[in-house]
Parts: C-alpha cells; sequence; structure tokens
C-alpha cells in the first residue's frame, strides 16, 4: 500500500474524507477547493466508473502539479462523453488525439514544453482500454522505450464500451461482450489470450507502474502523488467497471471495483524500475464467485448447471495472483 | 472572431447539458432512528451525543444527553444499558460502549461544574411531583426547564429514592448521586424532605397546584410465608438496603441465605459479603436462563463468591439452618416442587421477592383506576383524574431506573401540553436504520474497550465502586467506535463517489446537498454511504 492508513478511527481512511482528519490526512476528493477537472453534465452512463477514475486521477495530477498539467486523451468513451462538439467538460487544458497515437501526442507535447523551458508543465495522457492495450500499443510501447516524461493513465474498462461493447486485448476470459457472444462450447472470450498491460509496462523497465481501482480513493491518489515525483515515462493502470457493458447496477460500481480486488481478480500493487515494490492487500478474501455473479457479462456461468470448471478456471487465476503479488497477509508479501 | 475552417460555434461548457434530467429516481438525505435511541427508555438521542464526544467537545455532548435525562453519571452507572443489547456495532465486532461514555460525560459535567441553562421564561404554573427519586427528578428537572415552579415532595429523610436506599454504594457512590441531584434542585425546584403526601388532592389544594406527578416508587417488601422458628431472623431485601444508608449496619451472620432471583437479591448478596458474611447463597426456583437478574450483575456476584442455589424454594427457617426444597421446571418451565428436602445453614434469610407500592395518598381520588397494586395511566402517563400523572415503579412497566427517567420525561412534556389546554403529540420517528442499511465495510475493525475492574478483594471487603470509568483517551476511542447509523457523519464519501459532481459540499458541520441539475440518478453515493443516511426515491414523471 503506497499510503499511510489512518488507523483509530470510525473509518480510518476507507472513506473519502472525515470531518475530524486533519486537512493533509484527507483525500484531494474531499476538499471543497478540488479542481473538479472532469465537470458536471458529461454524457457518461449512470454510475460510470471512467468518469470517476478520471476525475479522481486527474483532481490528484493537479494538485500534485501545482495545476500544471496538461493532458492528450485518446478516443474513446472518456473523450467522447467529455467533449460533444462544441462542448467540454475539461477544466484542464486538454487535447484530443486520435485512438492509436495518444502516447505521440503527449510525448510531443513533453518535447515542447522542455524547447521552451517549461519543466514545471506536465503532461499526462489518458485512453480506455482499447486505446491503451490495443490500438495505441505500438506508440505507447515507444513512448516507454524512449523514458518520455509522460504520465500515461489507461482507464480499464474490459472491451470498446462506447461502440458497443466489443472484446479487446483487456477483456477478462469469458466474459461476453458483443463479439465474444455466450454460444458455443466455450462461451464468451477465450482463455488463455489478451494483454497484461501492467507487466508488459514493467517490461520496459520504467520508473514507475502502478494499479488501482476506483474502490481505493486513497491509494490511487497516493500513487498519482507518487508518480508525478518520478521523471520519465510511468504509468497507471485503473480499473473502472462499467455497468452498461458489464451488466451491473449503476449503483454497484464502487462495490464491483472492491469486489475485483478482494477477491484478487485485480491485483493492486505498485513498481518501480521494472520491480514489485509495494501491494495493496485483501482486506476480507471473498472467492470469485462474488465478484462474477452481480455482473450479466458472466450470467451464462450461472445457469442451469452452473459452468463450476469455468468459475474454477477464473478462481485459478485469481489465486494465482494472490500468489504472485503477495496479495494475503499470511503468505508473507513483498515489502 | 475568425473561427477555423469548418467551426461556427464557439466552445462551451457541459454545464449547459443538464443530464439530472435522466434520472427516474433521485437520492434524498434522510436522518434515520439509530437502534440505541430507538432503544433507550429515557428517549436519548445516543447516536447525536457521541457524535459530539468523537470530536472531543465533551460540553455539548453533555448538553445534548441532558436535553432528555439529568442524570448522566447515575445513569452511566446504573442502567442496565438496553441501547447497547441494539446497537447494530454487535454485529461487527462488540456494541459501542454506550453506557461507559455516558458515565464519562457524567463524571466530567460533575468535575467542570456544568451547570443546566436556566428556562426561557417562567410559565406562572405550579406543578407538585410527589416522590424524589429517578422519575419525579427527572419529571422535575423537565418541568422546570419549561419553566413551570416545581415542588418535590419528599417522604424520606434525602433525596434520591430506589437510587439511594435500593442501589448499593459499590455500583453508585453516593456523592456521584448527591452531586447530580443537587444540579436538578439549582435550576430553582424545592425539595421538600420528611414530607410524606398524605392525601394528595388536599396538598394539590394547601399548595394550589395546577398538576400533580406522583412517582411514590414501591418500598413495601413482598412477604412470602415460611414457617420460621421463634429465633429465624427473616429480613427483607429493601430494609437491609435502606438501613445500609443508616449509622447501624445490619446484622446477617456469618452465614447468609438471599431468598429471590431478582438484581435485589443479587444487590443484597454482594452487600452481604462485603459486610464479612463468610457465604452468601442465593436461593431461586428456577434456572439462570430463567433468572430475572442481569446477566453480568450475576457474573459479577459470582466472582466475587457469591453462591448461588437453583431451582430450590424455602420449606422452612430455622435459628441456625433452612431446609429447601428441590424443583424441576415443567413443560412449561415453571418450577414444581419434588418433595426432595435438603438442609443449609443459615445464620440468616434475606427474602427478595419484589415490592408493593404504597397508594394510601390516592385514597378517595375520582376517577383514578388501580390494577395489581399500580395505577393505570394513559399514553400521557396521566390517571384517571384530570391532573394527576404518575410514573415510575407505580405504574405498569419495568422497573429500573432508566424507564423511570423516561417516564419523568415523558409526563413532564404531557403535564406543560396539559397545563396549556393542549395535547402533546410525539413528533413522529424517523424510520428505524437498520443494519442492512449500512455500508459496513468502510468502518475500520476496533474492538470495544474494556472499563478496568476493581479488584476482587477490596470487591469481597469494601464498599469503593466495582466498576471504574474511563479516562478520555478511551472514551473518544468508544465513541468514535460509533457506525452513526442512519445519520450523517461528515465522511465525504457521498462527495467523493459521485461521478457527475453533483453533490455539493456545504462545509463542517453543514453536511452536503445535490445538484439535481446534473445528478443522473446512479445511486452510487447511496450505495457507498456507511450510514445509511441517504436514500433513493422515485422521481414523479
Amino acid at each position: 500500500m503506497s499510503f499511510q492508513p489512518v488507523k483509530f478511527y470510525q473509518t480510518g481512511t476507507f472513506t473519502v474524507g472525515n470531518r475530524l482528519l486533519a486537512e493533509n490526512e484527507r483525500s484531494v476528493q474531499a476538499n471543497m477547493q478540488r479542481t473538479n477537472s472532469l465537470n458536471s453534465g458529461h454524457r457518461a452512463c449512470q454510475g460510470c466508473g471512467e468518469a470517476l477514475g478520471a476525475r479522481y486521477a486527474i483532481d490528484a495530477a493537479m494538485q500534485a502539479t501545482n495545476r500544471q498539467l496538461i493532458a492528450a486523451n485518446a478516443t474513446g468513451c472518456l473523450e467522447v462523453f467529455s467533449t460533444p462538439y462544441p462542448e467540454t467538460s475539461w477544466q484542464v487544458p486538454w487535447i484530443h488525439s486520435l485512438f492509436g497515437n495518444t502516447a505521440s501526442v503527449a510525448t510531443g507535447i513533453a518535447a515542447a514544453m522542455r524547447v521552451k523551458g517549461r519543466s514545471d508543465v506536465r503532461v499526462v495522457a489518458q485512453g480506455g482500454d482499447g486505446g491503451t492495450t490495443d490500438i495505441g500499443f505500438g506508440c505507447l510501447s515507444g513512448m516507454f522505450e524512449r523514458n518520455d516524461d509522460v504520465l500515461y493513465i489507461c482507464y480499464d474498462n474490459g472491451a470498446y464500451m462506447n461502440t458497443g461493447v466489443q472484446r479487446s486485448s483487456a477483456t477478462p476470459p469469458a466474459a461476453r461482450t458483443a463479439t465474444t457472444m455466450a454460444v458455443g462450447a466455450e462461451p464468451g472470450n477465450v482463455f488463455g489470450q489478451g494483454k497484461d498491460m501492467p507487466a508488459l509496462a514493467m517490461a520496459h523497465g520504467i520508473p514507475y507502474v502502478a494499479t488501482a481501482t476506483v474502490a481505493e480513493l486513497r491509494d490511487l491518489e497516493a500513487k498519482v502523488r507518487r508518480a508525478m515525483s518520478f521523471r520519465g515515462a510511468r504509468y497507471i493502470h485503473i480499473f473502472v467497471p462499467c455497468p452498461l457493458g458489464w451488466g451491473h447496477a449503476a449503483q454497484d460500481t464502487i462495490r464491483i471495483a472492491r469486489l475485483a480486488k478482494e477477491t484478487g481478480v485485480f491485483p493492486v500493487f505498485e513498481a518501480e524500475n521494472g520491480e514489485v515494490v509495494s501491494v495493496s492487500k485483501i482486506r476480507r478474501k471473498l472467492p470469485v464467485e462474488e465478484y462474477l455473479r452481480p455482473q450479466k457479462r458472466f450470467a451464462h456461468l450461472f445457469g442451469k448447471p452452473p459452468s463450476t470448471e469455468v468459475i474454477r478456471r477464473i478462481q485459478e487465476l485469481a489465486d494465482r495472483n494472490i500468489r504472485r503479488y503477495g496479495l494475503l497477509d499470511a503468505q508473507g508479501a513483498t515489502p | 472572431m475568425r473561427k477555423p475552417f469548418a467551426i461556427t460555434l464557439d466552445p462551451g461548457s457541459s454545464l449547459a447539458n443538464h443530464t439530472g434530467t435522466w434520472r427516474t429516481t433521485r437520492p434524498e438525505y434522510v436522518d434515520r432512528l439509530p437502534p440505541c435511541n430507538g432503544a433507550c427508555p429515557a428517549g436519548e438521542n445516543i447516536q447525536g451525543w457521541l457524535f459530539h464526544a468523537e470530536s472531543g467537545d465533551y460540553e455539548a455532548a453533555w448538553r445534548l444527553l441532558t436535553r432528555d435525562n439529568p442524570m448522566p453519571a447515575v445513569m452511566g452507572r446504573v442502567c442496565y444499558h438496553p441501547c447497547e443489547s441494539q446497537c447494530n456495532r454487535a454485529r461487527l465486532d462488540t456494541a459501542v460502549g454506550i453506557n461507559s461514555v455516558e458515565r464519562f460525560l457524567g463524571d466530567e459535567a460533575i468535575r467542570h461544574g456544568w451547570r443546566f441553562e436556566a428556562p426561557q421564561a417562567r410559565s406562572g404554573k405550579r406543578v407538585l411531583v410527589v416522590g424524589a427519586g429517578p422519575s419525579g427528578l427527572s419529571a422535575a428537572y423537565h418541568l422546570a426547564r419549561l419553566g413551570h415552579a416545581v415542588s418535590i415532595h419528599e417522604a424520606g429523610p434525602v433525596a434520591g429514592g430506589m437510587m439511594r436506599f435500593g442501589i448499593p454504594k459499590y455500583r453508585l457512590p453516593r456523592e456521584v448521586l448527591e452531586a447530580e441531584v443537587r444540579r436538578i434542585l439549582g435550576l430553582g425546584v424545592g425539595l421538600h424532605l420528611n414530607s410524606k403526601v398524605q392525601n394528595i388532592l388536599e396538598t394539590m389544594r394547601g399548595g394550589s397546584y395546577d398538576a400533580a406527578f406522583l412517582a411514590v416508587g414501591a418500598h413495601i417488601a413482598k412477604r412470602a410465608y415460611i414457617p420460621a422458628g421463634s429465633a429465624a431472623k427473616v429480613l427483607d431485601a429493601l430494609s437491609v438496603l435502606r438501613s445500609m444508608e443508616g449509622a447501624e449496619k445490619p446484622l446477617l451472620g456469618r452465614r447468609v441465605v438471599v431468598y429471590g432471583g431478582g438484581n435485589t437479591a443479587i444487590d443484597v448478596a454482594r452487600t452481604a459479603k462485603r459486610l464479612g458474611a463468610e457465604e452468601a447463597v442465593i436461593v431461586y426456583r428456577r434456572t439462570r436462563e430463567k433468572m430475572p437478574a442481569h446477566d453480568f450483575e450475576v457474573e459479577e456476584a459470582l466472582q466475587e463468591g457469591v453462591l448461588i442455589k437453583w431451582l430450590s424454594t424455602i420449606r422452612q427457617a430455622g435459628d441456625a439452618s433452612i431446609t429447601v426444597e428441590k424443583m424441576v421446571l415443567d413443560a412449561d418451565g415453571f418450577p414444581q416442587p419434588t418433595g426432595e428436602l435438603e438442609t443449609l445453614a443459615a445464620d440468616s434469610v434475606v427474602l427478595a421477592l419484589g415490592q408493593d407500592v404504597d397508594l394510601s395518598l390516592l385514597d378517595g381520588v375520582p376517577g383514578l383506576a388501580k390494577k395489581d397494586g399500580v395505577v393505570q395511566v394513559g399514553p400521557g402517563m396521566m390517571t384517571g383524574h384530570p391532573g394527576i400523572f404518575a410514573g415510575g415503579d407505580m405504574v405498569p412497566a419495568e422497573r429500573t431506573v432508566t424507564v423511570a427517567i423516561g417516564h419523568g420525561k415523558k409526563a413532564a412534556r404531557h403535564i406543560d401540553a396539559w397545563l396549556r389546554g393542549e395535547t402533546y403529540v410525539p413528533p413522529p420517528k424517523h424510520e428505524p436504520a437498520t443494519f442492512e442499511r449500512l455500508n459496513t465495510w468502510y468502518y475500520s475493525d476496533a474492538p470495544k474497550s474494556v472499563s478496568p475492574v476493581l479488584d476482587l478483594v477490596r470487591r469481597q471487603s469494601t464498599f469503593d465502586e466495582v466498576v471504574q470509568g474511563l479516562d478520555e483517551g478511551n472514551a473518544q476511542y468508544e465513541a468514535r467506535r460509533c457506525l452513526s447509523c442512519g445519520n450523517c457523519f461528515e465522511c465525504d464519501n457521498c462527495y467523493g463517489v459521485c461521478p457527475d459532481n453533483a453533490v455539493v459540499k456545504l462545509g463542517p458541520g453543514k453536511r452536503f446537498r445535490f445538484n439535481y441539475d446534473y445528478c443522473k440518478g446512479c445511486g452510487i453515493c447511496v450505495a457507498e454511504c456507511p450510514c445509511g443516511a441517504i436514500k433513493m426515491v422515485p422521481e414523479e414523471i
């Protein structure tokens, strides 16, 4: 865990703020003067995890950079719902790139700032999982390899949502999408494909890689802050549930993200120079079924009879995450 | 301004897009009734005063507490805390130690000499209170704060009633009781000691009182017929406990048998032990599960070496021994004799079989209904005689100090309305804040702090207070274990988790409001509110 949890209180640091905590112990989101980088009136669906994750991350980045921030944004849900012509929800300098080249656009902005001698202005690139793991992968890998001074944030909702929920290389196994229908012998997305983007980023040996979810605000903000303390290429992968594409209730967005972490489906950790330096431990371990069952994209696993074998394989993947990252206290995690 | 190629509109903000129109259900902030508040016989706003204690504002906490109950230092010691039995936290780890925080607040108030605020205006009405026990004192306090002139007539030589003559010192030190009584009298309440009211109507006429509240308590010990030899020493529990208040301590002997299974029986047995009895045996006709005494008191008594003989009745009492008969419970749970007899050594037998009420002051009052030895009252605590109200042990209810204090408050409100020719209508209760309404993920794991307990040897030989108070650190920790069920405690969660920035933070102490222009009605704020203080209601479409 990359932040110091406050103990000895009603809610500790689990909640966004608390009237009894000192100002500096509260989150950026608890502050009445937060930037609200992604303002009201955007056209995201009810309960959008990505809209929430983007405001969490960019507000934290704005605070960490003393509001000297420029954002480049790949095509995708986030861009579509925030900037229908001629409106914008962004309260930061913001530029829309193509679907696949946002890492390169950000690299260009960083280069321009260097030329102008503006080392105080920092650059963020952001996109969904499609723009990151599929279409923008080449540009992003290049940005990593050159160690350009950009923080790249991927909001992972596991499919191409704004075009109608098509599979991406971040879609989890067995999930139903418009292009991986729940039909045939192995319904839903196939096992054994897709990309583990945080691991790929770590493999580039860049200064900082982290994962986070919208269910752990303090952790997310601390990681953005930490990322901003480095120069060079940095990558944060944020898990953002999508009520529309995943088929869960709009009110459950944060609960689903919490369940992904507590079941081990999504490991939350941070790495520096290619090495894992800390993990966010599972607080109350749950079986993957708890995470799968509220989502309609996994409904075919719970028919009559239920697909126990598929559920077992998903559990195996979660258990591997728990083992690999030491997500449970008893198993002796990396410090 | 010239626009670039193919651009015809100026850039604008998405604030022009009122996404609130998408909504079919809307979130609303609510206050729900926490289970502790719902269970408190004195109607305390427990969650409310814990909220102030959490931030260390103990005086504000005490002021809110004493709006309902004027004696927190006493209640923090003798209340059976039904609030804690209902506490939602019990389903997470253990209930919040409400009682010990209440005691801490009460003790703080005595230490700092906090006083009640005097009433804003005088009503010019005079109210007679008969009996200076918990119920009478509570009624006097509330009536005085409502601006009425109150006089208490007490038959005994000191105020306190059963708090003084029924509860031993090791549970309630007398200086604590006296400090809280003094503070009530400080509101201008008149107290006339040693003045037993013989005839209520005469006294009311003589003092030109506009209304009366009767709370004479139940001071006549119930007797059971036990064949006893001429030298047998058979006493009743109340007179034993009462004589503890005088200079002459009761002589009970080395082996004391107490007959009964209520809290009074436990009190007498523990008192006997402290007076030097080698053996204090409680004889009770049923089992521990059926015993009316509270479990923690039974436990404390057993720790101190009190013995309990279950399923037994006393057949006969001699001068140095008694004969008991073994009982069995029948299918309905009632004890039935077996004929199997046993002899126990006993220098004295103390009967603790319950108490009756002395209702002689009501003789000749028209319209009044008595049943089962107590006075019948309506929902407003008024007897059948207009203007005469009653409460405490003399009306049908559970006989505890807290219930008595609750009666006093309730009666005071009805008396106040009645004096103005109105009827008091209690405000509607909020819907309950059940455990299912909470999102307990957000609460830190924090086990209950345990109040220090006096050393066992000192408990068996002295009347020092057994359970000690919490220090400030512990009391605040304990207050902060409160989940604030159903009432916003400003954790900022709703403000943070809204994907649409549709929650407006109003600043410390002012909570939040929704900006319905942009709220899409997703309900994340409701799902993620730790304490269940938001609810979704359908929009009218």
